[in-house]
C-alpha cells in the first residue's frame, strides 16, 4: 500500500507539471483530467470516500468538458 | 458530433448514470456522497447526452427555462426546508434539536428533513451543470 501511495503520489506532481508547461491547451485538459483521476484514487486511500465521490464527478468529468467547451470557443494553442 | 458509436453507446449508458445519481442523492445522508457529488453525475448524464445528439437535441430535452425553473425552485426548496428549524424554536437547518430523527443505517426515510434537503441540493447541483454547459455551447449569446 505504501508503494502504490508513493507511485500515485510521484504521477500526480508529474501531471502537475507537465498541465503546466504544456503550450497545447487539449492536452493540458486531459493530462489535468487523468491528474483529477489519480487524486480521487488518492482521496479513497485517504479514507475520504465523500471527496473522492465528488473528485471523480467534478475534476474528471464536469470541469473536463467545460474546459473543451471553452476551448471550442476559443484557440487551442496557447499564445 | 456526427458519430453512430458514441450515439449507442451513449444511449445505452445514459440510464445507468442516471440511476447511480439518484442513487446517490438519496443515500446522502447514510453513505458517502449527497446532493453535490449526485447532482454532478445527473448533469454529466445530459451533458453526454448534448455531447452526442448536439446541442439543439440537449435544450429540447430540457429547455433553459426549464433549468432556471428547477434551480431557483430547488434552492427556494432548501431555504423553506432551513426555516422550518426555525419555526420549531431553534437555528436554521436545525434537525435533532428540533425533535427529528437522526440518520439511522439502512433505512431511507430517517434523518428529518436531511433527504429533502439533499435531494434539493441534487435538483439544484444537476440543473446549474445543465445550464452552465448549455450556455457555453450555445452558438447566439443570451
Amino acid at each position: 500500500m505504501q508503494v502504490l501511495n508513493f507511485i500515485l503520489v510521484v504521477f500526480l506532481v508529474i501531471c502537475a507539471l507537465a498541465a503546466g508547461h504544456t503550450k497545447d491547451l487539449l492536452s493540458a485538459v486531459v493530462i489535468f483530467a487523468s491528474y483529477s483521476l489519480v487524486m480521487a484514487v488518492l482521496w479513497l486511500l485517504l479514507q475520504s470516500p465523500d471527496v473522492a465521490l465528488t473528485e471523480a464527478a467534478m475534476g474528471a468529468g464536469v470541469t473536463t468538458i467545460m474546459f473543451i467547451a471553452v476551448i471550442s470557443r476559443t484557440s487551442r494553442m496557447e499564445k | 458530433m456526427d458519430d453512430q458509436i458514441v450515439r449507442v453507446v451513449s444511449r445505452i449508458i445514459i440510464p445507468f448514470i442516471q440511476v447511480y445519481g439518484v442513487f446517490v442523492v438519496m443515500h446522502g445522508h447514510l453513505s458517502p456522497g449527497g446532493g453535490f457529488p449526485g447532482g454532478a453525475i445527473l448533469g454529466a448524464s445530459i451533458i453526454l447526452y448534448t455531447l452526442a445528439y448536439g446541442a439543439e437535441a440537449g435544450s429540447q430535452m430540457i429547455s433553459h427555462s426549464t433549468s432556471k425553473w428547477l434551480e431557483s425552485g430547488a434552492i427556494l426548496l432548501f431555504v423553506a426546508v432551513g426555516l422550518v428549524g426555525i419555526a420549531a424554536g431553534q437555528s436554521f437547518l436545525t434537525n435533532q434539536a428540533a425533535g427529528f430523527s437522526m440518520g439511522e443505517l439502512g433505512n431511507i426515510l430517517s434523518a428529518g428533513f436531511i433527504p429533502i434537503i439533499t435531494i434539493a441540493i441534487g435538483v439544484k447541483v444537476a440543473s446549474t451543470m445543465i445550464t452552465l454547459f448549455h450556455t457555453m455551447v450555445d452558438k447566439e449569446p443570451h
